[in-house]
């Protein structure tokens, strides 16, 4: 009964890191950047919500919408700051600017709210449901986390293959060059995707604090990262890599914890990674792109 | 011809840059003369940005309150400056060299355990005195005659937490949550462990988590649980356990818990539903809902300019500042004494007086540099402490 | 003589000199200073740590600039270094009382050992490409950091005691933790200085300078470039890229083992992601390939928070925005068109003075 709690406890945490990882993906798929930011799109997302819900006593729905969107707007905001002047850089520039804008966020967060804890308050309500006499415990945030999860990779898979608009951004992420010249905006298509990954990054965020509810100005960096990894770890620019990525990676790692070490748990992790990455070069449903001369 | 430019550009940068350091010299230097007049310049490292802002925040604001309460007697005059150190021992030697450069005369140490074992080294070297109010491990102190402690050494609190649980009884089957990448959580579950062994303790789950898997506790919970754990040892700051008795609770698992000082604070969580908490016990110095005047008085001021509940860090730093007023007077020291002078001074006051603070009453330090008072042990009822 | 001239006038020849020039007249201007106390504590304090971010950027720069491999855990080097390095110094305090002596035993053995790890993390991870690489030279760094979190190493009259996860050992009364698990290492010996780092600052660039000027510099650089070409040229790429990628590792080894004498404690945290990070930054901005760029950004960039300790709690949001505001500088067009101006006016000027000299 435990393994079962404890492959929920980690389908949780990896729908979690899939919806992040979801947004880094579409990200990664358009412009070709890590957008490292994105862990503190997350957190901006959490205080919007957090804000919208203890302070100004609205419902959790209204929190939700507010944070998804503040983060859209923010979203676009960066991009247009800060990555468009450099769409012609080498993308490592890209790379550390978007560092920058990581600091900048998780600085302004600290001045604006201060460095103290805030203590989350779920947009889930309920008691946990119990099954087989109390020994497994599924929380209504789990359920809700994976539903959102499946629901939004649907919906991106179909919007990206079915609609206009997804269609224009496979083409510029084909290329962004004849993309234009087929009469494609790109600056459009691009300022759409970081919305998108925004917006998607404010939902991981109302429900990261809701599953895990401390909020501080450092809460989304490392959910950040391993969601990097997850994307990565699915193939990056794929859409259903990145849930593949995700879960798998969450169940890994509560796993480690579970049956290995909790001591050595990241480590287990990261080593998973590399073997996988070992056989499949390209991640688990990664695109292989051969070399041209 | 683009290169030459830039590297001339750089160039440039680089020796303005260290142009204005030449000039800050300038300025500190003739600060530290004219500074040898009214006021004794008091100087700490704390993280005010970063993950650990929360701790450093709190000490500076509590020291920044004592301060100005001495100034406003008129007697000793204090002046007060905290340099962040991110919480990183390369900042906190920064920020430490730049209090030396302001003319620091006393030192508040480091708030955070490893970057106050690095600067202790230099204030060692530096002969400028040290009271830090919360840096607990052992090596903070350890070979320095000069570097004091006024919260209780690591050690002290895991031994006395195991004592007290088999003590009073509080559990049989004891399951341990502790922080494997920190110098504070492992020095105390390290202690709690050998002195649990030796109280026929029993200790049936040890698990642990780090900086990066500080999010989800459902693994170790879930352990403790399965052994049938009747009472939780959680040797850590609030932060984390604010979130494990968040996920006991969703869990349906409901054991005793009990905390050291780190815990104290849990109450003061924003939006944090105090309920939870219920009958969780800690070892605390400090009650922030205790009804005697100086704590009454320090938590409505603290609340007043801060909009917030002082936990035991702002308390211990409140301490500091009046104990370093009182060893000052009693010296009979004078601003304008060198820092080598108040060096000596202070080491004999701190080791001979005896203090009476927010954290505790008849507090004696001993050579090493640790104080001697009694944890209190409490237990949350009603969402306030009460005594145990 | 005129060897010399003509080294100079050639660009690789010029960037080399001049990376020496910069180095050695910085080196003496500080150290005079230093010398007369022109110089605060606080600045005297960076000296050391600075020293061994630039070997950390100029090595990072051969893996990224020079080989074109993005790694995200060079502070995993850095770290392998530094605890080895320290292994060596506190173990043989009674038989070499020579702290200097010492001091470069420490740097030989971190470098050693960094580079070890190097062809451990080589071998597997230079198969793979672009981000892939990068994400497994992150996950190979997180790794690094969390078995040093678990490894605890003492040291008494029988010799030296190695266990993992927990102490599974029990000194004499003699011995002492040399590491001690997560909570580090305490109580260091401070053997590094300004001197030893500017000397491995020189050593650094020689060799590096020298390997990027050499066959197999441009071995490396071919691979970079088009490594289908490189390879139908008959250049071995699998061989030159660990050889590139070994080399940037040892020397983070000796820029760990040098940061770590300069503290009294050092934990495996310290190297994380972020560090590797905050190196990657030095290297980007300093320009990919650009050893003496790394060198003025590494300083730079670790002397500017101290300096805007100033504004106190917007402190490091400023940073951050000026971190944005001299990457975009860096690709703006209106450096591009400063740098036109500048070499017209240049021009302009050698245009008359060849008219005068007519």
């Amino acid at each position: 009964m435990s393994f079962l709690n404890h492959l929920i406890s980690g389908i949780s945490l990896g729908s979690i890191y899939a919806i992040i990882a979801l947004g880094y993906t579409m990200v990664y798929g358009i412009a070709k950047m890590l957008n490292f930011a994105h862990g503190d799109v997350i957190m901006v997302g959490g205080y919007m919500c957090f804000c919208a819900t203890t302070y100004l006593g609205w419902p959790p729905i209204a929190g939700v919408l507010l944070a998804v969107v503040v983060c859209t707007v923010l979203g676009v905001v960066i991009e247009r700051l800060a990555y468009k002047p450099l769409r012609m850089a080498p993308s490592l520039a890209v790379l550390i600017t978007a560092i920058g804008v990581s600091y900048f966020l998780q600085n302004a967060a600290l001045l604006i709210w201060g460095s103290s804890t805030k203590s989350f308050t779920s947009v889930v309500g309920g008691d946990p449901i119990q099954l087989f006499g109390g020994q497994l415990t599924i929380t209504r945030v789990t359920i809700v986390t994976i539903v959102a999860c499946v629901i939004i990779m649907v919906a991106l898979t179909l919007f990206t293959t079915k609609s206009k608009m997804g269609t224009a951004m496979r083409a510029v992420s084909e290329d962004k060059g004849a993309a234009q010249l087929m009469g494609i905006n790109v600056n459009t298509t691009i300022s759409l995707t970081f919305a998108i990954g925004s917006g998607l990054a404010a939902i991981a965020g109302v429900l990261l604090c809701s599953a895990y509810p401390t909020l501080l100005p450092t809460t989304g960096s490392m959910p950040g990262i391993k969601a990097f990894t997850a994307a990565v770890f699915g193939g990056i620019g794929s859409i259903p890599g990145a849930l593949l990525g995700g879960i798998l990676l969450g169940v890994i790692e509560i796993f480690a914890k579970a049956y290995i070490s909790t001591q050595l748990s990241d480590a287990i992790v990261f080593a998973v990674l590399i073997i996988v990455l070992l056989v499949k070069p390209d991640g688990l449903l990664g695109k292989h792109v051969s070399e041209k001369v | 011809m683009k290169k030459s430019l830039s590297m001339l550009l750089a160039g440039l940068m680089l020796v303005g840059a260290l142009a204005g350091c030449g000039g800050d010299t300038a300025s500190t230097d003739s600060g530290d003369s004219s500074a040898s007049g009214t006021a004794f310049k008091i100087g700490g490292t704390a993280p005010l940005t970063g993950d650990a802002a929360i701790y450093g925040n709190a000490v500076a604001r509590g020291a920044q309150i004592a301060a100005d309460e001495i100034n406003a007697q008129g007697g000793i005059q204090i002046e007060l400056k905290f340099e962040d150190d991110e919480n990183n021992t390369e900042k906190a030697v920064n920020a430490y060299n730049n209090l030396k450069d302001w003319g620091m005369q006393l030192s508040l140490g480091s708030v955070t355990s490893k970057p106050c074992e690095a600067i202790s080294t230099d204030i060692n070297t530096d002969r400028i005195f040290a009271l830090t109010p919360s840096a607990s491990s052992v090596a903070t102190t350890e070979g320095k005659d000069n570097v004091f402690q006024m919260c209780f050494a690591d050690p002290n609190q895991g031994t006395a937490s195991a004592d007290y649980i088999s003590e009073q009884k509080l559990g049989t089957k004891i399951a341990i949550i502790w922080k494997n990448d920190d110098v504070y959580s492992t020095g105390i579950h390290d202690k709690f462990v050998a002195e649990a062994k030796a109280k026929g303790l029993e200790i049936v789950s040890e698990t642990t988590f780090t900086d990066a898997s500080a999010t989800d506790f459902s693994v170790q919970l879930n352990d403790a649980k399965s052994k049938g754990a009747d009472l939780i040892f959680l040797p850590m700051y609030y932060t984390p356990a604010s979130l494990i008795l968040t996920q006991a609770n969703s869990m349906g698992y409901a054991p005793k818990f009990f905390g050291v000082d780190g815990m104290d604070g849990i109450l003061t969580v924003e939006n944090f539903d105090t309920s939870l908490a219920e009958g969780v016990m800690l070892l605390t110095p400090f009650n922030a809902d205790a009804t005697d005047d100086k704590t009454v008085a320090f938590v409505e001021k603290y609340k007043e300019a801060y909009s917030e509940v002082p936990n035991q860090f702002a308390a211990d730093a409140y301490d500091c500042i009046y104990a370093y007023a009182q060893a000052l007077e009693a010296a009979g020291a004078t601003p304008d004494m060198s820092n080598e002078e108040l060096c000596d001074a202070m080491i004999e006051q701190f080791t001979s007086m005896t203090f009476n603070g927010l954290t505790g009453e008849n507090m004696t330090w001993d050579s090493t540099g640790a104080v001697s008072k009694s944890p209190k042990g409490m237990v949350i009822e009603n969402g306030a402490y009460v005594g145990m | 003589m005129n060897k010399l001239k003509k080294y100079a006038a050639s660009r690789s020849g010029r960037d080399t000199l001049l990376s020496f020039g910069i180095v050695i007249v910085a080196f003496v201007v500080v150290q005079a200073l230093v010398l007369t106390g022109g110089i605060s504590s606080s600045m005297k304090g960076l000296l050391v740590p600075i020293c061994a971010y630039i070997i950390m950027a100029v090595s990072l720069n051969l893996t990224v600039g020079i080989l074109g491999e993005l790694s995200l855990g060079h502070a995993g080097f850095m770290s392998v270094g530094a605890f080895s390095g320290i292994v060596v110094t506190t173990s043989l305090a009674d038989t070499i009382p020579s702290g200097v002596v010492r001091l470069i035993l420490a740097i030989i053995v971190g470098a050693i050992c960094a580079a070890i790890a190097g062809v451990i993390v080589g071998v597997p991870v230079l198969r793979l490409k672009g981000d892939y690489l990068a994400i497994v030279t992150l996950a190979f760094g997180e790794i690094i950091k969390n078995i040093i979190n678990v490894l605890y190493i003492g040291k008494d009259a029988s010799g030296l005691h190695f266990s993992i996860l927990e102490q599974k050992f029990t000194l004499d009364e003699t011995g002492s933790m040399i590491i001690n698990g997560p909570m580090g290492v305490s109580g260091v010996e401070k053997l590094s200085s300004f001197v030893s780092g500017f000397i491995l600052i020189l050593i650094t660039l020689f060799i590096i300078l020298n390997l990027i000027n050499s066959r197999s510099g441009r071995a490396i650089m071919a691979v970079r470039d088009n490594k289908i070409a490189a390879d139908s040229i008959g250049i071995s790429t699998t061989h030159y890229k660990l050889m590139a990628f070994v080399i940037s590792a040892a020397f983070a080894g000796m820029a760990g083992a040098l940061y770590a004498m300069n503290y009294s404690t050092i934990t495996a945290a310290k190297f994380d992601f972020n560090t590797s990070i905050l190196i990657l930054v030095f290297v980007v901005l300093g320009g990919l390939g650009n050893i003496w760029g790394s060198i003025i950004a590494a300083t730079l960039l670790t002397l500017l928070p101290e300096l805007l300790r100033a504004v106190n709690s917007y402190r490091m949001l400023i940073y951050a925005i000026l971190l944005i505001a001299m990457m975009l500088f860096n690709n703006s067009s209106l450096k591009e068109r400063l740098l036109e101006k500048r070499a017209m006016k240049q021009m302009e000027k050698l245009e008359k003075h060849d008219k005068e000299g007519a």
